[in-house]
């Protein structure tokens, strides 16, 4: 049974320490009121201030005004996962408000105040929005509620216990007296926090586990949500940008004699390795950067391609690796085995392609630098800013703003860097956007890996050991050192070495080889790359054993209830035994897959065809998911549906191709998405659960790929070992 | 200057006229809700309206607008349609983080204008220039449906 490491992380950092108070000030008065703070660090140690401007305390979480008003510093960055709806939800339950009272506001860059329950670091990533906050967030609204009963009951000189709350007012149940918390609020930040909660038993729970509508939604559907490409700062001028072509190159010289004559154009800015051109407006700056003679430096990289990238990467494969996982003698039984199998799986790189492009608008002054951006980091933003303008941290201020889409893109900041280093060389404030061509062309790369499997296979069929050993980039040497421990990378392994299937030798080793560009997370991460060659594999030794995938997992999967049980709803709500009808033209086939990571288990069957041209098209995917309590149902089956077809998108077509150190790929027409034309119907089936709650915006993504891959073969009786799938079919 | 009209309202602009609607609205005219995707006509992020018909504006220059009216996502509430859509659109819960919405919102009430009852492939056919990164596809199809005034059928 899956716990999250809840326990491990609590209380490892002394809280309530109020020194840190001054460490911000808050961007935006709330006025006078009630304030909680607690930690998302530990068990919600508490601590109290009132809420006058001048007293402050920056690193609050909850905040309930004279009006009744509740607001949330959110310590989570919205990029289309339903968080800024979630989190409200877990406070208004223990709170008793209304969804709809609760209001969010940025959380300014402070790593101790805002850290992540499971991170540690005020990251947005990882699936880790809801389960981080899963109690912190309900502790303290029970907080909030107990205090404003207390001054309630005091003031009616009654006792508590005879007093309840109800839809933001406390009522003396004798009485029927009603008091609205505003009213409470000034008296209650007087009183200490107490240090007991009881929080609700989940039977009784109003608004968690109920669809609840999306808060941000009305913004979005009327065009006054502002993503970060939206900000307007007065004298604010725009740049765009070319790094150099090839990575690791660099600018020698800059003729901008032609781009001078266009109206609107303002400068060209120089780089190290890329150059800027800041204009009156977008349409200048582009035409100015177009303009421009460049020269470039292209340096040792200039002559790598994806032939020659994979031919380094398959000799690295040879090397041992450092080890993640051993449990019994695998590399001894397979070596001495009659009959095993083996393969290699190859995942390619892969670009994000936010919908929103990078983009990042900077002001730096003598004395501080302000910085509007939609980032999932916003305190490394901070303190590379701090960095590279020489200011203190303090004075770097991010205006965080909602993302256009994340999928691991925005966990890195080298665009904010180059917009402060181009902010730096004028006095007014720059909006720096970048093409959809430099946004594809200077990503950081979901790298490509290149696994080597292997199983001895006993007398049923059955594999008696099992080795995988994985080769590729490692994110996490580069993103947070600390997490690599004896050479293993615990993303590059991640859903490798927590195989759910009943095998009693498995051998998961992992090789670092690091390609000469960047690398960065992509959504599902280590799963992302490993489910899908393990659901893949396992797909290969049930089609030896002869035997029909689902009942081959099922019986493998005896050890791992919560695993089994998705896997027998998906085939019974997929009808997994009845065989598809024939299309009219091509081939039909339906694949499965079982997941197990971020907390969560989902098993999906996916039903698809595949036309004489060999073109791929996803008919139905059915997913079942047990991700342990729901807060936000629709959200759930939401990131469900999107994270599916995001899968399905980069099984299908996602490549990122390289020639002459340089990405083939530039937009759309050869990067390719999917359409509305060419989405499949998603079925989404919730398991109840009583379980703490586990990711959900990266599973569905991870679990696809490989039934994808397995309905093809089911289809067309071809293995696809290298995607994506679309190339695999089309070429011989 | 060349004169541009926004959803009622007049703007001078001092640009050239090559300039594409997208940059003029965002970068000059000051409104954002009209995004940029791809710049290459690929992705329908920038679809506004011109005199009631759907255009990418990342392609067309404000030439092509000389003595017409553009909606934008902004102004498209007004009318009776548009309100009806971006309703549909909440109640079907339809955004996740939203960027390209405010496109889909245009091609959509483009569509129901012309078409009232639209068929599944009409949906196709109208919607799939509008990329969503975050694929929130089959919503939007229950959305111009209920906007349609048809049952959305939204699975439990
Ligand atoms: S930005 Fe105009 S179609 Fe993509
Ligand atoms: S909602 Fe994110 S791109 Fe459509």
């Amino acid at each position: 049974m899956h716990m999250l490491p809840e326990t491990q992380t609590a209380d490892t950092t002394a809280r309530g320490d109020v020194s840190r108070r001054d460490f911000l000030k808050l961007s935006s008065g709330l006025g006078i009121g009630l304030l909680l703070e607690f930690s998302l660090l530990g068990t919600a140690c508490s601590k109290l201030g009132i809420g006058s401007k001048q007293e402050f305390t920056p690193n609050a979480f909850i905040h309930i005004d004279q009006d009744g008003v509740v607001t949330i510093v959110a310590h989570k960055v919205e990029m289309g996962q339903g968080t800024y709806t979630s989190m409200p939800m877990l406070i208004a339950e223990e709170l008793e408000v209304d969804v709809s009272k609760v209001k969010l506001q940025h959380a300014p860059p402070d790593d101790k105040a805002y850290g992540d329950a499971l991170l540690g670091a005020q990251i947005t990533g990882g699936s880790t929005s809801v389960r981080g906050a899963w109690k912190p967030l309900r502790e303290a609204g029970a907080r909030a509620r107990m205090m404003l009963i207390q001054v309630a009951a005091d003031e009616w000189k009654v006792r508590p216990e005879t007093c309840y709350a109800e839809n933001g007012e406390v009522v003396h149940q004798p009485t029927g007296r009603r008091v609205p918390y505003g009213d409470l609020v000034e008296k209650a930040a007087r009183l200490p926090a107490p240090t007991a909660v009881t929080l609700k038993d989940p039977k009784d729970f109003k608004i968690i586990g109920k669809p609840v509508h999306r808060l941000d939604a009305p913004s979005k559907v009327n065009g006054t949500a502002e993503f970060g490409i939206d900000v307007k700062v007065p004298d604010m001028k725009i740049a765009t940008v070319s790094a150099s072509p090839v990575f690791g190159g660099k600018l020698v010289s800059v003729d901008d004699s032609e781009a001078k004559k266009i109206q609107g154009f303002q400068q060209v800015i120089k780089l190290d390795n890329a150059v800027a051109v800041i204009a009156d407006h977008m349409w200048a700056a582009k035409q100015g950067l177009a303009a421009l003679k460049i020269t470039w430096d292209d340096g040792e990289h200039a002559g790598f391609s994806s032939t020659s990238l994979r031919a380094d990467i398959a000799k690295a494969s040879e090397a041992k690796g450092a080890v993640a996982k051993k449990t019994g003698n695998a590399p001894g039984i397979i070596a001495a085995a009659d009959k095993k199998l083996e393969a290699v799986y190859e995942l390619p790189f892969l670009a994000h392609a936010t919908m929103e492009p990078i983009n990042c608008t900077v002001h730096v002054q003598d004395d501080g630098c302000d910085i509007w951006v939609g980032t999932q980091v916003p305190v490394v933003a901070q303190m590379v800013a701090a960095q590279l303008t020489g200011l203190a941290q303090d004075k770097v201020r991010i205006h965080n703003h909602l993302l256009g889409g994340g999928f691991g893109r925005r966990l890195e900041v080298d665009s904010v860097a180059q917009a402060v280093l181009i902010a730096k060389q004028v006095n007014f404030p720059v909006k720096v956007v970048w093409s959809r061509e430099e946004d594809i062309q200077h990503d950081m790369y979901r790298p490509y890996y290149y696994d080597r499997i292997s199983a001895a296979i006993d007398e049923h069929g059955n594999p008696e050991a099992w080795q995988h050993h994985i080769t590729g980039s490692s994110i996490m040497a580069r993103f947070f050192p600390a997490a690599v421990k004896d050479g293993v990378d615990p993303d590059a392994v991640e859903g490798a070495t927590d195989l759910q299937y009943a095998v009693p030798n498995v051998y998961v080793d992992y090789v670092r080889h690091e390609p000469p560009l960047p690398t960065a997370f992509w959504r599902g991460v280590g799963p992302t790359h490993n489910i899908f060659v393990v659901e893949s594999f396992i797909d290969e030794l049930a089609a030896h054993a002869g035997k029909d995938p689902v009942e081959y997992r099922l019986a493998l999967l005896k050890n791992a209830p919560r695993a089994k049980a998705v896997l027998e709803m998906a085939a019974e709500k997929a009808n997994w035994f009845s065989p598809l009808s024939a299309p009219a033209k091509g081939k039909a086939g339906k694949g499965v897959s079982v997941l197990f990571a971020f907390g969560t288990y989902i098993a999906q069957v996916v039903e698809l065809e595949v036309d004489a041209d060999q073109q791929v098209r996803v008919k139905k995917v059915v997913c079942v998911v047990d991700c342990g309590y729901t807060v936000n149902p629709d959200t759930v089956r939401a990131q469900m549906e999107g994270g599916i077809m995001f899968g399905i998108t980069g099984a299908l077509w996602g490549e990122i191709h390289f020639d002459q150190g340089r990405v083939q790929e530039s937009n759309f027409h050869n990067y390719r998405m999917m359409r509305m034309n060419e989405a499949p119907v998603v079925e989404v089936h919730l398991v109840p659960s009583q379980e703490n709650p586990g990711g959900i915006g990266e599973p569905g993504t991870s679990a696809v790929m490989p039934a994808v891959a397995n309905a093809v073969f089911a289809a067309t009786g071809k293995r696809v070992r290298k995607l994506p799938i679309a190339t695999a079919l089309t070429t011989a | 200057m060349i004169t541009l009209n926004v959803n009622g309202d007049q703007h001078d602009l001092d640009v050239t006229d090559d300039t594409p609607i997208l940059w003029a609205l965002r970068d000059v005219v000051g409104l954002t809700g009209t995004k940029f995707g791809c710049g290459m006509s690929l992705c329908g992020a920038c679809t506004v309206h011109l005199d009631g018909k759907p255009i990418r504006s990342c392609v067309t220059p404000l030439s092509a607008a000389s003595g017409k009216e553009i909606t934008t996502i902004e102004g498209i509430g007004a009318s009776e349609l548009g309100k009806r859509v971006q309703d549909a659109w909440i109640e079907q819960e339809v955004v996740q983080c939203g960027y390209c919405q405010s496109g889909q919102i245009m091609s959509a009430v483009a569509l129901l204008k012309e078409n009232a009852a639209p068929s599944d492939q009409d949906i196709d056919n109208a919607m799939s220039g509008n990329i969503c990164r975050c694929a929130t596809y089959a919503r939007i199809r229950s959305a111009i449906k209920l906007a349609a005034g048809q049952p959305a059928a939204k699975e439990a």
